[in-house]
């Protein structure tokens, strides 16, 4: 069975695209079938993070308009069997395409693959709706600031009067050292407020930049950063599987606080 | 002057600020309620409990509690005395 899952967040640039890519990668590597879809139309950037961008003949808005047959559209990445990109246009923008367009194209996306990860703008307008039409579950990515959490907090409210339910949140760029100095919400700050699933932790980590400039995510299997690790075990997650959360910190204090917190629950 | 007791005055952590700052912003957004509008309905609350009881305005308590991701009102009201023939105001006050 094959399942289609937003990645969202409200606020801006706290890591989605960077999560779907590496998403992507990890699930592929399992050996599972995944499409990847770019919907932030007239930003497009899973390409590049991707290292496809040379790649791209058509796009989702011309499978959209029936320009080209999905397949075509489709780009086959080289490194790992099983991973594709249907990549967003980059010269029109988000009202090219309506909720119903994507519902459809999900669905048809879904009848072969295992996984389809649709990557989402930011913010609550036409975009984010694209983004979700048709999508079975959401996860939500925030960074831990006030800001970030709260925005978060909107997208959760909104996912619920949309019947999205269930949402399970990712927590992006967790410096250890700042939370064991209490100068950075920790998790167990984090979940209290927003009352949800937690699905996975992803530290700070100067190799993601890294990869970026290269092209090559994180979570390709050749390396073994902290954050390509943390993705791989959200996939897993993703798949269903139980995985303890890593411990991030150099401190005993941090990690027994979310001990704790799974404790209590 | 060496103030002895500085030394014990812990200085609030910034997460526990951002954490604080987030409850309270939280509980407006998820409201959609101004604290203009909150001391409006507190006044609303007073006028009408008033037509019924004499009641303690100082001493008036008005707080959010959590549920998962409700939120109740437990208002706090003492009362002073009750109102002579409180039973009928109801029924002399203009619908
Ligand atoms: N764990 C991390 N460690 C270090 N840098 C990170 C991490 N996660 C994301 N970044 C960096 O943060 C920036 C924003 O990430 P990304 O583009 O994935 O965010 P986004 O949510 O997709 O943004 P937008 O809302 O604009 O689509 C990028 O430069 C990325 O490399
Ligand atoms: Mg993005």
């Amino acid at each position: 069975m094959s399942e289609a899952i937003v990645i969202t967040s409200g606020k801006g640039g706290v890591g989605k695209t960077t999560a779907c890519a590496n998403l992507g990668v990890a699930l592929a590597s399992m050996g599972y079938k995944v499409v990847l879809v770019d919907a932030d139309i007239g930003l497009r950037n899973l390409d590049v993070v991707l290292g496809l961008e040379n790649r791209i003949v058509y796009d989702l808005v011309d499978v959209v308009e029936g320009s080209c047959r999905l397949r075509q559209a489709l780009i086959k990445d080289k490194r790992i069997d099983g991973l594709f990109l249907l990549p967003a246009a980059q010269t029109r923008d988000k009202t090219a395409v309506n909720p119903e367009q994507m519902e459809e194209l999900i669905e048809r996306l879904k009848e072969d693959h295992d996984y389809v990860l649709v990557d989402s703008p930011a913010g609550i307008e036409q975009g984010f709706r694209n983004a979700i039409s048709g999508t079975d579950r959401a996860l939500i990515v925030t960074t831990p600031e006030v800001s970030a959490v709260r925005d978060a907090d909107r997208i959760i409210g909104m996912l619920e009067s949309l019947e999205l339910s269930d949402p399970a949140l990712i927590v992006n760029r967790i410096k250890p050292k700042m939370v064991a100095k209490g100068d950075m919400m920790d998790i167990s700050d984090i979940m209290d407020i927003l009352a949800i699933s937690l699905i996975g932790v992803v530290p700070e980590d100067e190799y993601i930049v890294i990869s970026t400039n290269r092209g090559e995510p994180a979570a390709l299997a050749a390396n073994n950063s902290k954050a390509g690790q943390a993705f791989r075990n959200i996939a897993r997650r993703i798949s269903g599987e139980d995985v303890p959360f890593m411990d991030l910190s150099d401190t005993e204090n941090w990690w027994s606080k979310i001990a704790n917190f799974f404790r209590a629950k | 002057m060496f103030d002895f007791f500085k030394l014990f005055k812990r200085k609030e952590k910034s997460k526990e600020v951002a954490h604080d700052r987030l409850k309270l912003v939280l509980m407006q957004d998820r409201l959609a309620i101004t604290p203009q509008t909150m001391e409006n309905m507190k006044d609303a609350i007073i006028v009408a409990i008033s037509e019924f009881v004499e009641i303690d305005e100082q001493a008036l308590e008005f707080d959010w509690e959590d549920t998962d991701r409700n939120k109740v009102l437990v208002a706090s009201i003492p009362i002073r005395s009750v109102k002579r023939g409180a039973s009928q105001a109801g029924g002399t006050t203009k619908h």
